[in-house]
């Protein structure tokens, strides 16, 4: 262990803030209408979604799963909460109860996406992506295909609101991601999701309940997804279209962040800078006026650029 | 001199191999001549492996020479070894399970042109196989052949690429002793068409049953060596360990107590009608070889395998142990055979491995962990099991073999656990950790532990067990007291009537 060497793991450590630093700078010198604050918390808010969904995929992933179902899930809860709520159905829930019920309901079916897996021993991969589309179908059923509009202020307030500036989705995934990173770095549950990711068997020989560890993180993301679908819906309704192809945001957000897919590796911190990046490009290249068929061809070679760099860095160890 | 080196197929002189640090062979000397049948033993972690895999190629060694047929080879990649004639059998096989038999064999060159000629391939293989003195129907998938069976197809893939120099690693481990005897046959037939072979083993009588000459290792050197017909068992043994059996094992003076652990008619995929009963301070033996169901039988106690059928009782009551939590829950602890894929978390800092089993110890109100309260437990433990390591927060696996044991041995201490099951708990260790690690098994037994030890090492269960049951096929043959073992006829017959 030299000198140099552990410069270069604090380095790999922190690579993907390294990559965002050097966005936002070169952001900045392009264009002229980037560093302004109403770009910027408008940047934010426009992931605020995306981060809190990302993180509840990091946890799948951590454990080397994988959770195809979360654009679904939040398009599932953006229509049953605008429901819930509606008025001309007549049902105008109590909020917080009706928040419960979708919560409960989104946890339900991540509870039993994380049962097949954990106990039944599927793959992740095809079980996420049956209940992606069960999902997006239900989302579809509840709602007629059509939007709902959500009849509450407090809701409508909190999704277009702003404390001092600060959009409160934006401080709310923010809050979620301290959440994360803390629960992560100090409790026996993140220590375990991530020892699980790393080696399977033998956290499950001493003597962990290793199944209830994995079918938990389906519901943790679950719940992410809920709360993603809810505070995205910025227009003020519910609509079974929205968080289309979220999933694979969430994907290579957490990839970005530099965790490995086969499990174990990836922090909070790193999957939050993950979202900005690619949030960021997106931003940068709509003010830079370039078309959407293009932006995605450039997204696309970045993701595959930003994990090259880090492939390297993850051989040696 | 020249004249001599003609008169070897193989020769290796000084060879040097490290991984990460350690000497895994500090500079050895080995030689083959052609069509001769050469046993090479030693413990587990003496080396013999790492030996075979430079002359396969697989390692590229640090240092010394190599010479084929009286030339300098430079190996370094399993291509190259092909080409130089080595073939090599490992212990865990390499082959493709959904393939056929004769897709197996051929492997590395299944057609010409990249064309496949079924017709042709069948045929040859078939030819292949017989040759070898077998009969099967090469047109099955590998998955379903037996192992015994699988050791043949590995064998002829190795020949159909020209070997000439055959090194089968542990090829009996596996074998029922029909199928030992069938391959000894195929063994000297290959032998008379000119093949030299390596076998590495360590049961003494298949060794001086098929092997023309021997050589011992210990601790990446070689002890000894020469003609089968200038050694006796003893002798080789003794090489093999490197001191007398007496000196390698502390003594004991536990007190055995009342029943911790009762097994009975315990029924699994690979084993049944197990039962017997394991005391608390007592060291219980389950002496087999890899492939008798012990391991089985240990992951079935601890709840990682569902039993087919059979009762366990922990301290005199029925236990219904579904799971590896619920094992722990009764006070049952397992080291498991594997420590790198089965005991530790190798990316984890070794505080972590350490305080895994028991979080609750150093958990807070919401499962917060209390990194000082952690920090505490785990320095405690890297003391008393005297873990070399400057630090407990580095890499589990910045440990030597020997000390990533004793962590995996640090995690169960951590849990007071009544029962302890060690599946090969010295395998890969160098002899001064392994005395450290009975010393540290005579400590748990001193304070009342009950400890069920599986070995195939048979010094080992000499040198440590109150009693030995010895298993073979998945049924218990037979039980042998501290006394009964240690005679020499004993030994013998354990050795070999297995």
């Amino acid at each position: 262990m030299s000198g140099t060497q552990t410069a270069r793991g604090i380095l790999r450590k922190y690579l993907p803030v390294v990559v965002l630093v050097i966005l936002v700078a070169v952001s900045s010198a392009l264009s002229k209408n980037f560093m302004t604050a109403q770009n910027i918390f408008n940047l934010l808010r426009q992931n605020s979604a995306n981060v809190i969904v990302s993180l509840g995929m990091l946890l799948v992933i951590l454990t080397g799963g994988i959770d195809l179902s979360v654009g679904s899930v939040a398009a599932f809860s953006s229509v049953l909460f605008a429901t819930l709520l509606d008025e001309r159905a007549g049902n105008q829930m109590y909020l917080p109860l009706a928040f419960a019920a979708v919560a409960a309901l989104s946890a339900a079916f991540g509870a039993a996406a994380g049962y097949l897996v954990a106990y039944r021993k599927m793959a992740p991969f095809v079980v996420t992506l049956a209940s992606m589309t069960a999902a997006r179908g239900v989302a579809y059923m509840i709602s007629h295909a059509k939007t709902i509009p959500i009849a509450n202020t407090f809701v409508n307030t909190f999704n277009k609101g702003s404390l001092m500036a600060v959009p409160y989705p934006v401080i709310l995934a923010f809050a979620v991601f301290v959440l994360f990173a803390l629960v992560l770095s100090y409790t026996c549950y993140g220590r375990f999701v991530q020892a699980i990711g790393s080696n399977e068997t033998a956290v499950r020989l001493s003597g962990i309940r290793t199944s209830l560890y994995v079918m938990s993180v389906y519901v943790m993301s679950a719940l992410a997804s809920t709360l993603g679908g809810i505070i995205e819906s910025r227009t003020g309704v519910g609509d079974a279209r929205v968080c289309q192809g979220m999933e694979l945001d969430a994907i290579a957000a957490c990839v970005i962040g530099g965790a490995s897919l086969s499990g174990g590796r990836g922090t909070a911190l790193n999957t939050l800078t993950g979202v900005l990046i690619l949030g960021l490009i997106g931003n940068i290249m709509a003010l830079m006026k370039v078309a959407p068929y293009p932006q995605q061809v450039i997204k696309g070679i970045i993701i595959i650029v930003a994990v090259l760099l880090q492939g390297r860095g993850g051989k040696k160890q | 001199m020249s004249e001599n080196l003609n008169e070897y197929r193989v020769r290796m002189s000084g060879i040097k191999k490290s991984f990460a640090g350690v000497k895994a062979l500090k500079g050895v000397d080995f030689s083959l001549r052609p069509g001769e049948i050469h046993a090479l033993v030693g413990e587990n972690g003496a080396g013999k492996s790492t030996l075979m895999k430079v002359l396969s190629g697989a390692y590229d060694c640090d240092g010394g020479e190599i010479y084929i047929d009286g030339v300098v080879a430079k190996i370094g990649t399993p291509r190259r070894g092909k080409e130089l004639g080595v073939g090599i059998v490992y212990q865990d096989f390499e082959l493709a399970e959904d393939m056929t038999v004769a897709e197996n064999i051929f492997m590395d060159n299944l057609g010409s042109r990249g064309i496949v000629r079924w017709g042709r391939l069948f045929a040859s293989a078939r030819r292949m196989v017989e040759n070898l003195g077998f009969e099967m129907d090469v047109r099955a998938p590998v998955r379903d052949v037996s192992v015994a069976y699988k050791q043949i197809v590995e064998i002829a893939k190795a020949l159909s690429t020209n070997a000439r120099i055959l090194i089968l690693d542990e090829p009996t481990a596996v074998l029922t002793p029909r199928e030992t005897d069938k391959l000894f046959g195929t063994m000297r037939v290959l032998k008379e068409s000119g093949v030299s072979i390596v076998y590495i083993s360590h049961r003494m009588d298949e060794v001086f049953s098929v092997a023309d000459s021997i050589t011992t290792m210990r601790d990446g050197e070689v002890t000894g060596g020469g003609l089968i017909s200038d050694f006796g068992v003893d002798r080789v043994v003794e090489l093999m360990i490197g001191r007398k059996l007496d000196t390698m094992y502390p003594p004991r003076g536990a007190e055995i107590g009342g029943e911790a652990l009762r097994v009975e008619n315990l029924s699994g995929d690979v084993f049944k009608n197990v039962t017997f009963a394991l005391h608390k301070g007592e060291i219980l033996g389950l002496f087999g070889l890899v492939g008798s169901g012990r391991s089985e039988i240990a992951r079935a106690i601890f709840g990682e395998d569902r039993p087919a059928g059979g009762k366990i009782y922990v301290g005199g009551r029925e236990a219904r142990i579904g799971s590896p939590y619920q094992g722990r829950r009764h006070g049952i602890a397992l080291i498991p055979e594997d420590r790198k894929e089965q005991g530790l978390v190798l990316e984890m800092p070794i505080r972590q491995n350490m305080t895994m089993t028991d979080m609750k110890k150093i958990c807070g109100p919401l499962g917060v962990i209390s990194v000082s309260r952690e920090k505490q437990t785990a320095d405690v433990l890297v003391k008393r099991l005297s873990v070399k390591t400057d630090d407990a927060g580095n890499r589990a696996d910045s440990l030597s073999g020997g000390n990533q044991q004793k962590v995996v041995f640090a995690k169960w201490l951590n849990t007071d656990s009544e029962i302890m099951i060690m599946d090969e708990p010295t395998r890969g260790v160098d002899v001064g950790a392994k005395v450290e690690i009975y010393s540290i098994m005579n400590a748990l037994a001193a304070r009342g532990v009950a400890i069920l030890m599986i070995s195939s090492e048979l010094n080992e269960i000499i040198g440590m067990c109150d009693r030995t049951l010895v298993i073979d096929n998945g049924e218990i043959k037979g039980e042998l007291s501290r006394g009964e073992i240690s005679e020499a006829g004993a030994m013998r017959l354990v050795v070999g009537g297995v």
